[in-house]
C-alpha cells in the first residue's frame, strides 16, 4: 500500500473533456489521489491545455488558452491529469508552443511537475496496489500519446495486475491508434473509422468486459463504436476502474 | 502521372473500399512490422545503433554544402561527371539530352524514387526513348501504368492476383498464382533488356563523398545489371543522401536494411566510383551522377530540416495505422505515408490539396517510434499545419470552432455556460440512455458510424465546488 505519501499535495487537472463529459473520472481520480494520503487542490477556472487548437495548427488559440493554463497552475506544485494525451500536450509541447515568449520559463517549469495519473501514482508515488478489485475480464488499451510522448504504459499494467479479481488479457494491437486524434475524428472521418474498426476487432478477440485505457478521448472513440455496435463491451477510464467505480455487471 | 485530378478525402474513401488494396495492405505492412521487430529483436544495442545513424545523418545536412564538394570532386577525379541540377527540369533536360547525344534508344532502369519524384520516364519517353522498369514491383507498376505506392515496396498495394492477370495480358504467360514462377517470367523478360539497353539509370541510396562513389543496395540484382552493363550509368540522387565515409555508410546500412525489409543486410550491396578504368573487365564506359537539389536546399536549416534525415527506408509507412489502411496512392504525391505527409507539401507545394496532407495523422507517433534515425514525424506534421493556418488553408468550420473553444476556455463564466448549453442540447438530443447517434454538421462526420456521449447534468468542476462546500461527497447526477 501507500509508500511514499507523506502530506502530498497536488493539483489535479481533470482536462475539459473530463470536466463536461465525463465528471465521474474526475471524481474518481480525485477519490484515489485522496485515498492514498495526496491532499488534491483543484484550481478555480483550470479548463483546458489548448491541444485542439494546436493539433489543428491554430497556435495562436492555443497560446491563448495554453498561456491562461500556465498562470492557474503557477507556484501549485505537482500537477496530475488523467489524461496521457493533454499530459503530452504540456510536456512534450508546451516547450515549443511558447519558445521565445513571456511563457517560456514558466511553461518550461511546468513541464517539469506535470503527471499523468498512473505515471504520479507509480513513479512519485511508489503505490502499484490501490486496493481495488473488479470480477471480469480487462483489456488495456495504450492510449498513443502517454505511451509515445510520456513513456507510458508499464504503470497502467502494473496497476491493473494487482486489481483483485481481474483477469487482465492482453489486446491485440493493443499500442495501435484507436483513430481518435481530436479533429482527425471529424476532418479524417473514414480513415478514423477505419482504424475504430480495426480497434473493436481487436477487443472483439480479446472478449473482455471491460477495455480500459487512460484517455478519455480514446474512450470516447472506443465506446462510441461498441455501442454503436450493441457490443457487451464497456470502456471505461483507469481512474474508475482503480478507484471501484466499475462494477461487474454488463449494461 | 502523380497527380490525380480528385480531391484528396475522395482518394481516401476510394482506397478503403478497394477491397484488393485493403487485402494487399493487410497481407504486406503485417509482414513488414513482423520481419522489422524480428531483425531488431536480434540486437541488444539498437538505440545505440539509431542514435548513430542520426547523428550521421545530422552532421551530414550541417556539412551538406562541403560534403557535397567533396562528392563531386572525388567522382571527377574517377572519371566520373556531375550535373548540378536545381530543379527536375535542369535534371531531365540533362539526362534526355545526354542520351540525344550518345544515341541512346533503350534505357533500363533500377528504383529511383528522385527519379519519380521528377517525373523522369515521362521525359525520357517524350525523347523517343524506350524505358523499362527493372526492380519487379517498378516493372509491375510500369505494366499497369501506375505509380509507386510505397518508397521501398513500389508495387504494395497489387495483390498476387492482380499481378497474375497483368503477366497474363502483358507477358502472354499462362495464369499463375505461383510468385516464383511470376517472378521467372519478370526475369526473362528483363534479361534481355540489360543486355540490349545503351543507358541504365539507377537512384543512390547513399553518396560517399571521401570516396566520390554511390552506394546502392537492393535484393534483386537489377541494380548491378543496371548500373554495369549498359555502356552508360546514369545515377540520380537527392543532395541530402549524402555521408562522408564508408564509415558511416557501415552505420548508416545496418539501420536502413533492418528498418527497410528487416534483412540485416539487402541481398545487394553495390558501391560504385566512376566508370570502368582502363584494363578492368566491365563496368559501364560513362557515369553521371545528378544531384538533385528540388527544393530540398530550401529546406536546410529551418523549422522543417529534420525531414531531410530520412533514409527512405519506408517503416514509418509500415507503422503507420493511416497507411495501413488507405495505401500510397491517396497522398497523391510521390513520397505517401507519414514522411510523404512532410515531404509532399515541402517539395511539390504547388500539388491540389497538398495542406490536407498532413492532417491526415492522429499524431499516434508510430512513425517517429519506427525511424531508424527518429524524426520527430507529429512534432513536423503540427508545424505544417501551422503554417497552412497562416496561409488560410483550413476547413470551413475551424475558425468557427476554434474560436468558439478559445473564448470559452479563456472566460470561466462563458465556459459554464457553454458546458451547461452543450449539458442541455446533447442530454434532450440523448434520450434516456445518454447517447447521440446523431450529431449537426460538421460533428455528423463522428455519429456516422459511432455514438456521442451527452454532456454530463452537472460539471466536474461543480461537482467539486459542491463537495468542497460540504466538506464530503458531492451530489450524484440525477
Amino acid at each position: 500500500m501507500p509508500a511514499n505519501t507523506r502530506q502530498r499535495r497536488a493539483v489535479l487537472f481533470v482536462t475539459c473533456i473530463v470536466d463536461q463529459i465525463y465528471p465521474e473520472i474526475g471524481l474518481a481520480a480525485a477519490e484515489l489521489l485522496e485515498r492514498l494520503g495526496v491532499e488534491v487542490h483543484v484550481p478555480r477556472g483550470l479548463t483546458c491545455c489548448g491541444q485542439m487548437a494546436f493539433n489543428a495548427g491554430f497556435r495562436d488559440d492555443a497560446y491563448a488558452i495554453g498561456g491562461r493554463t500556465i498562470e492557474v497552475l503557477r507556484g501549485q506544485g505537482d500537477v496530475v491529469l488523467p489524461s496521457g494525451s493533454c499530459g503530452a500536450m504540456i510536456r512534450h509541447l508546451y516547450p515549443e508552443l511558447f519558445h521565445g515568449t513571456r511563457h517560456q520559463a514558466a511553461a518550461e517549469e511546468l513541464v517539469g511537475r506535470t503527471y499523468e495519473l498512473t505515471e504520479y501514482l507509480v513513479d512519485v508515488l511508489g503505490v502499484t496496489d490501490v486496493g481495488a478489485s473488479f470480477e471480469g475480464r480487462i483489456a488495456y488499451h495504450d492510449a498513443c500519446h502517454g505511451l509515445r510522448f510520456m513513456g507510458l504504459g508499464e504503470q497502467a499494467r502494473l496497476l491493473l495486475s494487482n486489481v483483485r479479481g481481474a483477469e487482465i488479457v492482453p489486446l491485440p494491437g493493443a499500442d495501435v491508434c484507436c483513430g481518435f486524434g481530436g479533429l482527425f475524428a471529424v476532418k479524417q472521418r473514414a480513415i478514423s473509422e477505419a482504424m475504430l474498426a480495426d480497434k473493436l476487432e481487436g477487443i472483439r478477440a480479446a472478449e473482455v468486459d471491460l477495455v480500459v485505457t487512460g484517455d478519455a478521448s480514446c474512450m470516447t472513440q472506443i465506446a462510441g463504436g461498441l455501442s454503436r455496435q450493441k457490443s457487451r463491451t464497456r470502456a471505461r477510464h483507469i481512474a474508475e476502474v482503480l478507484a471501484n467505480k466499475v462494477d461487474a455487471r454488463t449494461t | 502521372m502523380t497527380t490525380q485530378p480528385v480531391a484528396f478525402y475522395d482518394r481516401v474513401e476510394d482506397a478503403l473500399r478497394d477491397s484488393s488494396l485493403q487485402t494487399a495492405l493487410d497481407r504486406a505492412t503485417t509482414r513488414f512490422v513482423a520481419n522489422r521487430a524480428n531483425a531488431l529483436a536480434q540486437l541488444t544495442d539498437f538505440e545505440d545503433l539509431r542514435a548513430r545513424a542520426r547523428a550521421i545523418r545530422a552532421g551530414a545536412l550541417a556539412r551538406l554544402d562541403d560534403l557535397l564538394v567533396r562528392l563531386a570532386e572525388n567522382v571527377e577525379r574517377r572519371g566520373g561527371h556531375v550535373c548540378w541540377a536545381e530543379d527536375g527540369q535542369q535534371a531531365r533536360d540533362y539526362i534526355t539530352s545526354l542520351a540525344r547525344d550518345r544515341g541512346v534508344r533503350l534505357v533500363v532502369k533500377s528504383k529511383s524514387m528522385a527519379s519519380e519524384e521528377i517525373h523522369l520516364n515521362h521525359a525520357l519517353e517524350e525523347a523517343g526513348l524506350e524505358v523499362v522498369e527493372t526492380d519487379l514491383g517498378e516493372y509491375i507498376i510500369q505494366l499497369s501504368g501506375e505509380t509507386p505506392s510505397h518508397i521501398i515496396a513500389p508495387a504494395i498495394h497489387k495483390t498476387r492476383e492482380q499481378v497474375r492477370d497483368l503477366f497474363e495480358r502483358h507477358l502472354g504467360m499462362e495464369p499463375t498464382d505461383d510468385i516464383p514462377t511470376m517472378t521467372r517470367a519478370a526475369r526473362a523478360a528483363l534479361r534481355q533488356r540489360f543486355l540490349q539497353a545503351d543507358m541504365g539509370i539507377s537512384g543512390v541510396n547513399f553518396g560517399v563523398a571521401n570516396e566520390g562513389a554511390v552506394c546502392i543496395v537492393e535484393n534483386e540484382g537489377n541494380a548491378r545489371l543496371t548500373t554495369t552493363a549498359p555502356r552508360i550509368h546514369v545515377a540520380v540522387m537527392g543532395i541530402e543522401r549524402v555521408c562522408e565515409s564508408l564509415e558511416d555508410l557501415g552505420v548508416l546500412l545496418q539501420v536502413l536494411a533492418r528498418s527497410a525489409t528487416g534483412q540485416r543486410l539487402s541481398v545487394y550491396t553495390s558501391v560504385l566510383s566512376g566508370p570502368r578504368r582502363p584494363g578492368e573487365p566491365d563496368g559501364p564506359e560513362e557515369f553521371h551522377l545528378v544531384l538533385l537539389d528540388n527544393g530540398r536546399s530550401r529546406i536546410v536549416g529551418g523549422a522543417y530540416a529534420e525531414a531531410l534525415m530520412c533514409i527512405r527506408c519506408g517503416a514509418c509507412l509500415n507503422a503507420c495505422p493511416v497507411y495501413q489502411n488507405i495505401g500510397g496512392h491517396a497522398y497523391g504525391g510521390v513520397y505517401s505515408g507519414p514522411i510523404g505527409a512532410i515531404l509532399t507539401p515541402l517539395l511539390q507545394p504547388d500539388l491540389p490539396d497538398v495542406h490536407k496532407l498532413p492532417h491526415a495523422s492522429s499524431l499516434c507517433g508510430a512513425c517517429q517510434y519506427a525511424c531508424p534515425v527518429r524524426i520527430a514525424i507529429p512534432d513536423l506534421l503540427l508545424r505544417l499545419r501551422a503554417d497552412a493556418v497562416r496561409q488560410g488553408k483550413y476547413e470551413w468550420f475551424e475558425p468557427l470552432a476554434i474560436t468558439a473553444y478559445r473564448q470559452a476556455m479563456t472566460n470561466p463564466a462563458l465556459y459554464s455556460a457553454g458546458g451547461r448549453l452543450a449539458s442541455l442540447g446533447t442530454r434532450i438530443l440523448g434520450g434516456r440512455d445518454g447517447r447521440l447517434g446523431w450529431l449537426p454538421p460538421p460533428l455528423d462526420q463522428w455519429t456516422k458510424e459511432r455514438d456521442f456521449p451527452a454532456f454530463a447534468a452537472k460539471s466536474f468542476s461543480q461537482l467539486w465546488e459542491e463537495r468542497q462546500r460540504k466538506g464530503g461527497k458531492p451530489e450524484q447526477e440525477g
